[in-house]
């Protein structure tokens, strides 16, 4: 079972594990991403593309599913605009043992940080407001899995 | 006529979210396009200063500045992507 998602709502975490986890794997892996406060952050928005975003994130589910043997994966994205704490990121990927779990996780974060159409604007206490840049490590860290 | 779909910074520098253009004569490739754009107006010159940090969507697939606009109706222009 594939569950793709991009909500402007808040990411149910154990709602999301419940469902994903209905059939009973022997491995499940997660990922939970969230908004962190450094720096005096007050708001951390994302940014989507309304058709291309929820497009890519089911592409790199397909691939995933089609490289690992999965029993279940979920791979929810929030987007608009978050406070600190909240969570941006759910992966839950499921699998009869460890390895194809923990690899098809780290595989989906990896990549959804540089193929998905998705912007982070942070907003501080101070006033100051920027689009976050793109970092030279997630290229590294995506490009492994080529 | 192309509709150009702007998002995250380069959209708030065109000060719109998109547009419809008649493709200029000339402008074959995306990268061909993006240097009209900053050519054209002010806000083309502040969104596109720097053509090697904008990204293409054409049709609905990531392509590279020298990609073909060809008869494609639809492209999306934006910075490198920041999710997760």
């Amino acid at each position: 079972m594939i569950r793709v998602a991009v909500q402007p709502a808040a990411i149910d975490v154990a709602g999301a594990l419940a469902a994903h986890d209905a059939g009973g794997h022997g491995a499940s892996a997660s990922f939970i991403g969230r908004v962190r406060g450094d720096d005096g952050l007050t708001e951390l928005f994302l940014d989507h593309h309304p058709v291309l975003t929820a497009g890519g994130l089911e592409e790199l589910a397909t691939q995933a599913a089609a490289r690992w043997k999965l029993g279940a994966l979920t791979l929810i994205h929030r987007i608009g605009a978050m406070a600190p704490g909240d969570t941006i990121v759910l992966v839950l990927a499921s699998s009869p043992h460890r390895a194809e779990a923990l690899a098809a996780c780290e595989y989906l974060i990896d990549r959804l940080k540089t193929d998905v159409m998705l912007w982070k604007r942070e907003s501080f206490a101070d006033g100051r407001v920027s689009w976050v840049e793109q970092r030279e490590g997630d290229h590294a860290r995506a490009g492994r899995w080529m | 006529m192309l509709q150009i779909s702007y998002f995250a910074w380069v959209r708030e520098r065109m000060g719109v979210a998109e547009e419809v253009i008649a493709l200029p004569a000339g402008a074959a490739t995306v990268g061909d396009l993006i240097a009209w754009l900053a050519a054209r107006d002010e806000r083309g010159a502040r969104a596109f200063a720097e053509p090697q940090r904008i990204r293409a969507a054409l049709g609905g697939a990531m392509v590279g500045a020298g990609a073909s606009i060809g008869d494609a109706r639809e492209i999306a222009l934006f910075p490198p992507v920041t999710g997760g």
